[in-house]
């Protein structure tokens, strides 16, 4: 079986002593992040961009950068549960058991299910990536320029229409995005666009900068607005070891979702977000008894847990086969692997078979390490969440601030964070979910180059789009999407839906 | 006519305003043709399509079926003290090296809070400097001016 050699090629890249030690780094820094309140999985990744530029081994790099992800990941899984402050969307179902179940004096047991829910959803979608990632590698081998802008074109509709808030104000976030992604040379006349003469800005602005002011500092200074209100279980964490009725009663949840995130995270757009309030929807009509639902059910941690680890694992099918991300986590992934010059795509598996495999691999050791990482430090992760916010974020500026600074060594970077903190505030005080900005942002230099191809290989006929097959049906899905989200009946349906984490 | 939705009333204005202007300074770069597409053309279209959409939020701000929404105030404290701390930190890097920088930024950016003390704060500072140092110059190796330059003797 070629999947088991792959594998096999993968473990031994992940299992070398310098790979071990920084996925192990990786999980942990993602996790002391993501446990912080007010810090989401984009925001931890974004301040430790900077940190994988500095390595010299793109696999080494990649390999950590993802250990952050998880570890951030399941760092806001125990936010959720402890503090019933969400990390980001993606965990948002967890508060509502989770923290029902923390404050029956049974955090312990929530958090072991969280653990073992992720890990065996890990488990699952690491063998699933290995397994899918190469077939559809073998389609993208296919694709035109016409395929690449189409699916780009689709990858980007799909997110709008999944970011809660306005549908129109998505799509013009992306736009926005995309133009900011134009700043800089452009490759085929060498005009520095948008530059205004600042020397700096003929390279484009730096990915982490984008992110980090507005993820980061916009986030910081949001949350000083308000006065805080936590009520954090320090004492009452309990025993860990979730009862033998725990164990039959979190099974099936935490299979089906697993099959859930896996589905779903493949998806453009989709990931741990749609996948977790699927999976908690899901248990809620299945169980017996779903009045119990809300007021602490194991059912309604172990099925979200693992299908937001799932869909999270599943979004790298995408982004690893076809060099779309389909979520912003994916967006900064992608940026990590530029700058080691690292063109996402099909090419990636036979190019780096290494650093292709070596990834995969490394996520399911990952998660065994969040596994062994976070039962037996859960103490600690309690004890870092009465840090006092006023004292945190100082910290998260000058990690930024010097972060930003070593990209280029030069202070640049650093003042360019400051009008994307005012536009990361601005957005969210107009409601403008800023997350797909910053996939167009990734994607607006290589969908421009696609329609260039397209264009110049068609002669300027514009319905080279709608005559190849393939790009007419990526673009046919993209349309009846936004048909779909537009009928006021599911209009309504998704207010509903999203509202449901605003509660 | 009556003005229902503030927020969506605003963020119109706001990508009307982007999409104008990225189509105003896309003139000076060349368009080119549909077959062979200049450096202007992408960003053009695409601040045509901002601008558009940038208007039917607008519009549909004043719409019945919208929902009243106010635009909530505006922590101008917290902008300026967070955003200058940081651009303090940039503008006296060189100069004053990352640790007088580093506790002159957690100074100005920790008065934002308002559960400011200053004991507090001086602590988190020094501790933040030990931090920066064993964390980016002695762990990652970061190139950057660590002490004052004028302390430090070249």
């Amino acid at each position: 079986m070629e999947i088991f050699s792959n594998l096999a090629l993968g473990l031994s890249v992940a299992a070398s002593l310098e790979n071990i030690f920084y996925c192990f780094l990786g999980c942990l820094l993602g996790t002391l992040i993501g446990v912080l309140p007010g810090i989401g999985p984009l925001a931890t990744i974004a301040m430790l961009l900077p940190i994988t530029y500095k390595m010299t081994d793109p696999t080494t790099a990649l390999i950590m950068l993802a250990g952050i992800y998880y570890g951030a990941q399941y760092g806001g899984s125990t936010t959720a549960i402890l503090v019933n402050l969400p990390g980001e969307t993606s965990s948002v179902v967890t508060t509502l058991d989770g923290y029902q179940m923390a404050r029956q004096g049974r955090a312990g047991p929530a958090l072991a299910t969280a653990a073992i829910g992720s890990f065996f959803a890990g488990t699952v979608a690491t063998i699933m990536i290995a397994g899918f990632a190469p077939p559809l590698a073998e389609v993208a081998f296919k694709f035109g320029p016409a395929e690449y802008f189409s699916l780009m074109v689709l990858g980007l509709i799909a997110a709008v229409v999944l970011a809660h808030g306005s549908i129109i104000k998505a799509l013009a976030m992306v736009v926005l995005g995309l133009l900011l992604g134009m700043i800089g040379t452009d490759v085929n006349s060498g005009v520095a666009r948008f530059s205004f003469d600042v020397p700096e800005l003929t390279d484009g602005i730096e990915f982490a900068a984008v992110a980090m002011g507005m993820f980061g500092f916009g986030e910081i200074i949001a949350n000083l607005e308000q006065k805080e209100k936590r009520e954090v279980f320090t004492n009452s964490v309990g025993k860990l070891m979730p009862s033998g009725e725990d164990f039959r009663r979190m099974a099936f949840p935490i299979v089906r979702g697993t099959a859930v995130g896996c589905f779903l995270g493949i998806l453009p757009g989709g990931g741990a977000v749609l996948s977790s309030f699927s999976a908690y929807a899901i248990e809620k009509k299945l169980h017996k008894n779903p009045e119990l639902f809300g007021k602490g059910a194991i059912e309604g941690v172990a099925g979200p847990e693992s299908a937001n680890n799932a869909g999270s694992q599943a979004s790298f099918i995408p982004m690893l086969t076809l060099g779309i991300p389909t979520n912003a986590v994916m967006a900064l992934m992608v940026a990590g692997m530029m700058i080691h010059n690292i063109q996402p795509g099909p090419q990636v598996m036979n190019s780096n078979p290494n650093l292709f495999w070596g990834l995969i691999a490394s996520m399911w050791i990952g998660n065994l390490m969040l596994l062994i990482l976070n039962l037996p430090l859960v103490g600690l992760w309690v004890r870092l969440l009465t840090i006092p916010y006023r004292v945190l974020y100082p910290a998260i500026l000058m990690f930024c601030c010097i972060g930003a600074y070593s990209m280029n060594n030069n202070v640049f970077d650093v003042y360019m964070t400051i009008p994307f903190a005012i536009l990361g505030y601005t957005f969210k005080k107009l409601d403008c979910e800023p997350a797909p900005l910053l996939l167009g942002f990734v994607l607006g230099k290589l969908m421009e180059e696609y329609l260039r191809r397209a264009m110049t290989i068609s002669r300027g006929d514009p319905t080279v789009f709608v005559t190849r097959p393939l790009s007419a049906t990526m673009l046919g899905i993209a349309v009846v999407l936004l048909v779909i989200v537009s009928l006021p009946s599911i209009k309504k349906k998704r207010k509903e839906a999203f509202s449901e984490e605003d509660t | 006519m009556k003005l229902r939705n503030h927020k969506d009333f605003w963020s119109g204005i706001m990508f009307l305003a982007f999409g104008v202007l990225f189509m105003f300074w896309s003139r000076s770069y060349q368009l080119g043709t549909a077959a062979k597409m200049g450096p202007g053309y992408f960003p053009t279209v695409l601040g045509g399509i901002m601008a558009v959409l940038g208007l039917i939020i607008l519009l549909g701000a004043f719409a019945r079926s919208n929902t009243e929404t106010k635009v909530e105030k505006i922590g101008l404290k917290e902008i300026v003290l967070v955003l200058v701390g940081v651009a303090a930190f940039a503008s006296l890097l060189n100069l004053l090296g990352m640790m007088l920088s580093i506790i002159i930024m957690t100074f100005v950016a920790a008065s934002a809070s308002h559960e400011f003390k200053f004991k507090e704060t001086l602590i988190n500072s020094i501790v933040m400097c030990v931090l920066a140092y064993a964390c980016f110059v002695y762990g990652l190796e970061v190139q950057m001016p660590t002490w004052p330059s004028f302390l430090v003797s070249r």
